[in-house]
């Protein structure tokens, strides 16, 4: 609290991002230790999160007041005018304090609290479990167990106490492959395909140089391969582009030479790296942030931040990783550098196209565990969480996000979840609000106590599943086991809905979504109420005498026949507010809109160029 | 004239499976039949363009359709892939009318003449005149004298009399006047549409123009300003003086004022066209090239430009109260892409069904859209272009854009734009055949031929292309024009690239939760009337 000097400033105005005719709304900005409230004259409150403030910048003094621009890593960006200059400058000095935190003690996953009990967070972060998902891949089995070498964290500290790795491959051969491998990030599976019996595995680059060789590294490949009993052949697809690798090679890492392994076919794959996408991603929001864009600027602001082609690049090599599995049969072990970004997503996403399981609301939670979370990524450092180097900062899980997204909008039908859960996912990886995206690995995680000092944010989402649900989910359409998109140019486009999720005005008006889901879970009652009731008819069936007329029976069950109360209640039900509040129209106001500024044309008098008109025809007269 | 037949393999798409069968060239069909059942057919006049190649003994037709279909046979015979290119050639390109297919057509469930009289735009001028008192119907126009490219029936303010009708006709261009186009009831306004005044050089006036447009105004709310929307830019209307044509004087006009919203038209608007339908052709660019393309094309920024004119025109009637007159040069084109969106922005009705189909018999055929000229031709047609442009497309691409942003408020889904889109610019029924009324007239088109809502409103055609999810909106849509906000129209322009099935699969999914809702709904009453009285 030591930060806040200011708590309250009243005749704030907050202007409308893309409103090229300054519209404003007045209302009180509150500044409390978590969040910065704007309470607009319609009472209409916005609450910003000190960690998602991602800049805070204060512009210089206009005659209204003293600008204040926040934007956060949610893509919201606000624009205030604090009257005077004394309570802006000390809400900037806040909000730099607060928004950048020093400690990890410091984020407020330490100070929530929602009410529950010990036993009840504990549940909590025990709903997802690594152990029973490798189960379910069918791991251990003949080819591959669990391995006890990283279980003090002695071998590679940025990986999980628990590891699977092939049969054969011995703790010593574990303990060199991983001197050979950068951070000590040694080949390990990620996701095992029990139908094809070939595994994705992952790791970092190897340190070979220009010529260096590691024998136990190629055993460990080697057994990686052997593994496989259909396919005895083994991708490694090196995630980067070949020239970046091959610079690598200079400062003594690089990749690996085929001729040194057997049985290996190399590919690189060509994804960027971190700082790239992080340049990439800021200019695309300078672009979309534009006042007034034209259609050509927004597709030309779209092609030179090259965004959508490293999308691509993402989703070109998750479909490589799941045909080599699907179609050839073949095992493939991933990696890029470090072997927690790029290999991250490659990994996820490739499992995400192979196994459906993963395209559940609990399964999508499972692989971000996984591949995400357990497996290193670096989330506080990509996400900013701490006052740290910005160059750590990149959009790498966004992008992966994207990746999902993009195969939503391509199969309707197969995925359980909705956008509305991709966004609440990307929500909290930067609200510190929950544990599980805090550290950068597992040993940092453990070191922080975050299950005894923090919650989970998965039972939350489960408890709101319902707004998560996809309506037309099926997840009988056998068609949809292994996902082949279509990778064509045009398959790929804008995400409005993530970058623009608080710009109200650019939004469809009308959802379709929430109305099906309402209809479908209404049919749903109704279907179960329909065999309850059904079984119910049975038991009375079964308890009358003989000889009773049926129409009597009709008449005498009647009076608190169970058909006639549910018959009310759907009444009720479809009369209920929900629905139609659902179906009225939102924001269908003129004054939303840019051409809404045009309106200005009405109130001039005469166009500028009329009156010229006018000034030549006189003159010629 | 040269009919062929012959062996051929017919190739509809990337993935689509081979047809096999016996090729043959009608008058205006193209007949596939590769079993004794099956029949495959293509309306000769659907062929936009051919190409073809010969190789050894066989040869290849790649045909372009106007519905930008893309076809490729492979056929047997150097001979006779000559024969049946040249046949198609000259067969898809024939000019008359009346020998065109819709005058051969005869479906079966229809009768001829059935329909005709089933959007005549009388009706609506009736109901505006019995509304308003302030405009009557006028049969001036009868025998086309006045103006060829309007229909029989027009709406004028009342205190306008034919004779002043003749000459305010003489002083527009085409003799198109300023008539009404739409009656916004809540504001007491209306839209009204015409073509440029002919000022020329000289700056003339025509003082029966002047007193029509101040009758618009004094039947209107007292007080009503009046804003004429010039769809091109003020340079360009000036420049037009020099031809003849020109645009309204302040100082002849008063209580009208002036906007000037610059709308593409014409061969750059066909080229924009062409240029979008080649970029979506081309699987193998990358999406870097893929955007720039989508760029240059401008495509989506006459979207922008068209729908934000016709914002600008809808909320001058519901907000400011004003009567609005929209012209452009020959006011058959842009003028009516504006005046109809304008419509369907601010009228619940035009949003049903039946209302849109009213709105486009009478904003675009009666109102005498020029079909034959601007749709002779679609995206990929080699010949140089002359009357061609895609300005009926544009206002179905608007309007999908609307259903996009407000997908619970048009009755109609994109079945029914996308159906729109495929008879305008081949179809063997009537319904877009010819330039104008006077012209449909002439050629018998009405008994002659069938027409497209008769079929249309077939009740299995109708489930095709109703929206499930319709309630009745009966506010005015305002959509938003931001560039993020609008959308590549892929249902149309990558309709036969993409594989079709998700969101085909997804729809028939929406279908079946709203059919089982709907049935629950309607199950709940007969219920409750089947239970036994006390």
């Amino acid at each position: 609290m030591e930060h806040i000097r200011t708590t309250k400033v009243e005749q704030v105005k907050a202007l409308d991002r893309f409103s090229t005719s300054n519209k404003s709304l007045t209302g009180t900005l509150y500044l409390t230790a978590t969040h910065l409230l704007f309470i607009d004259s319609h009472q209409k409150e916005t609450w910003i999160l000190h960690h998602h403030i991602a800049s805070v910048e204060k512009l210089a003094l206009t005659t209204s007041g003293c600008p204040l621009v926040i934007q956060c890593k949610n893509f919201r960006i606000v624009h205030f005018i604090v009257p005077r200059e004394r309570d802006c400058h000390d809400i900037y000095n806040s909000l730099l304090q607060l928004s950048k935190q020093a400690k990890y003690e410091d984020l407020y996953a330490f100070s929530y609290n929602p009410k529950q009990n010990d036993a009840e967070r504990l549940q909590g972060w025990q709903l997802i479990d690594l152990a029973e998902e490798y189960e379910r891949m069918g791991v251990p089995n003949s080819h591959w167990q669990l391995s006890d070498a990283n279980r003090e964290y002695k071998i590679c500290e940025t990986y999980p106490r628990e590891l699977y790795v092939p049969q054969v491959a011995s703790k010593p051969i574990i303990v060199g492959s991983s001197k050979f491998r950068s951070k000590g990030r040694f080949p390990v599976l990620s996701y095992y395909h029990q139908d094809k019996e070939a595994a994705i595995c992952r790791c970092s680059q190897p340190l070979s140089g220009f010529s260096a060789r590691c024998l136990e590294d190629e055993h460990l490949l080697q057994a990686i391969s052997k593994a496989n009993p259909v396919n005895r052949y083994m991708y490694v697809m090196d995630t980067r582009p070949k020239l970046n690798a091959m610079a690598n090679r200079a400062a003594g890492k690089g990749y690996e030479n085929e001729d040194n392994y057997s049985n290996i076919r190399f590919q690189f794959v060509g994804i960027e790296n971190i700082h790239v996408m992080r340049s990439s991603l800021q200019k695309l929001l300078e672009v979309n942030g534009t006042k007034g864009l034209s259609v050509n600027d927004f597709y030309s602001g779209m092609e030179s931040s090259g965004w959508l082609r490293h999308v691509k690049a993402v989703m070109d090599a998750a479909i490589f990783l799941a045909k080599a599995i699907m179609v050839e049969n073949a095992s493939v072990l991933v990696h890029c550098s470090d072997g927690w970004d790029r290999t991250s997503q490659v990994c996820s996403l490739g499992s995400l196209l192979l196994d459906s399981y993963y395209r559940t609301i609990k399964g999508f939670m499972v692989l971000i565990e996984k591949d995400w979370i357990s497996f290193g990524h670096k989330f506080s450092e990509r996400c900013g969480h701490l006052d740290g180097d910005p160059k750590e900062i990149s959009p790498v899980f966004i992008q992966f996000l994207e990746c999902v997204w993009h195969l939503t909008e391509q199969f309707p039908q197969a995925f359980e979840f909705n956008e509305a859960f991709l966004l609440q996912i990307h929500e909290h990886i930067h609200s510190c609000q929950f544990g599980n995206f805090l550290g950068n690995c597992q040993k940092e995680r453990e070191e922080l106590k975050l299950k005894e000092k923090t919650y989970s944010l998965w039972p939350f989402l489960l408890d709101d599943r319902k707004k998560y649900l996809n309506p037309l989910y099926s997840s009988k359409a056998q068609r949809f086991t292994v996902l082949e998109p279509s990778t064509v140019s045009f398959s790929f486009k804008f995400w409005r809905n993530m970058y623009h999720q608080f710009d109200r005005t650019l939004h469809p008006r009308q959802s379709v979504f929430n109305i099906i889901m309402n209809m479908n879970e209404q049919n749903k009652q109704l279907e179960k109420e329909i065999k309850d009731l059904e079984s119910k008819i049975k038991q009375r069936k079964n308890k009358q005498t003989d000889g009773v007329p049926t129409k009597e029976l009709l008449h005498s069950i009647h009076p608190e026949s169970p058909s006639l109360k549910t018959s009310l209640c759907f009444k009720e039900q479809t009369l209920l507010p929900v629905n139609d509040a659902l179906r009225t129209i939102e924001g269908s106001n003129s004054a939303d809109n840019r051409y809404s500024d045009y309106a200005e044309a009405f109130s001039k008098s005469e166009p500028a160029v009329v009156s010229l008109e006018y000034g030549v025809a006189r003159m010629t007269c | 004239m040269r009919t062929g037949r012959a062996q051929a393999e017919l190739l509809l798409g990337p993935e689509a499976p081979r047809l096999r069968g016996t090729l043959c060239v009608t008058g205006h069909h193209l007949l596939l039949s590769p079993g004794p059942q099956d029949l495959w057919l293509l309306l000769l006049r659907n062929v936009d363009s051919i190409e073809k190649r010969v190789a050894g003994e066989s040869g290849t037709i790649t045909l372009r359709c106007k519905d930008l279909r893309v076809l490729q046979l492979d056929i047997e015979g150097v001979e006779a892939t000559l024969d049946i290119a040249r046949s198609i050639e000259a067969l898809s390109s024939l000019e008359s009318v009346i020998t065109s297919f819709p005058f051969f057509y005869r479906p079966k469930g229809l009768r001829l003449g059935d329909a005709w009289h089933f959007h005549p735009p009388e009706s609506y001028y009736k109901r505006v005149a019995r509304e308003t008192k302030a405009w009557r119907l006028s049969e001036v126009n009868e025998n086309f004298s006045l103006c060829p490219s309007y229909p029989r029936a027009v709406i004028v303010p009342r205190a306008v009399d034919d004779k002043a009708l003749a000459l305010s006709a003489r002083f527009r261009q085409g003799g198109r006047f300023p008539v009404l186009s739409y009656h916004h009831a809540r504001s007491g306004t209306v839209l009204l549409r015409s073509s440029q005044p002919l000022t020329g050089p000289q700056k003339r006036r025509c003082a029966e123009d002047e007193e029509l447009l101040r009758a618009v105004l004094a039947g209107a709310r007292p007080g009503a300003q009046g804003f004429v929307v010039d769809t091109r830019s003020a340079q360009a209307a000036k420049q037009a003086r020099m031809a003849g044509g020109g645009t309204e004087a302040k100082a002849a006009y008063p209580g009208w004022k002036r906007l000037h919203r610059p709308l593409e038209r014409g061969r750059p608007l066909q080229e924009s066209f062409v240029r979008l339908v080649e970029a979506c052709g081309d699987l193998e660019q990358s999406t870097d090239h893929w955007l720039s393309r989508l760029e240059g094309c401008s495509w989506l920024a006459h979207v922008k430009e068209a729908l934000s004119t016709a914002c600008l025109t809808a909320q001058g009637m519901e907000r400011e109260g004003a009567c609005i007159l929209v012209h452009g040069a020959e006011g058959t084109d842009s003028t009516l892409l504006v005046t109809s969106l304008a419509q369907l922005i601010l009228d619940p009705l035009s949003r049903t069904m039946v209302g849109f189909q009213e709105l486009v018999e009478r904003e675009w055929i009666q109102a005498g859209h020029p079909f034959q000229l601007r749709c002779a031709h679609s995206a990929f047609s080699h010949a140089r272009p002359k009357h061609e442009a895609p300005t009926f497309l544009l206002f179905l691409d608007c309007v999908w854009q609307l259903g996009r942003q407000f997908p619970l408020s048009l009755e109609f889904g994109e079945a029914l734009l996308l159906a729109l889109f495929e008879h305008a610019y081949a179809s063997p029924f009537g319904t877009f055949l010819c330039n104008s009324e006077k012209e449909r007239c002439l050629c018998e088109v009405r008994s002659q031929t069938h027409s497209l809502w008769s079929r249309l409103n077939q009740p299995k055609e109708q489930r095709k292309l109703r929206n499930p999810l319709y309630v009745l909106n009966p506010l005015a849509l305002w959509p938003s024009v931001e560039p993020q906000s609008l959308q590549l129209w892929q249902g149309l322009f990558l309709r036969w690239t993409r594989p079709p099935e998700p969101p085909e699969v997804a729809w028939e999914k929406v279908w079946q939760i709203v059919t089982e809702k709907r049935k629950t709904d309607d199950s709940q009453p007969t219920a409750s009337a089947s239970e036994p009285q006390p």
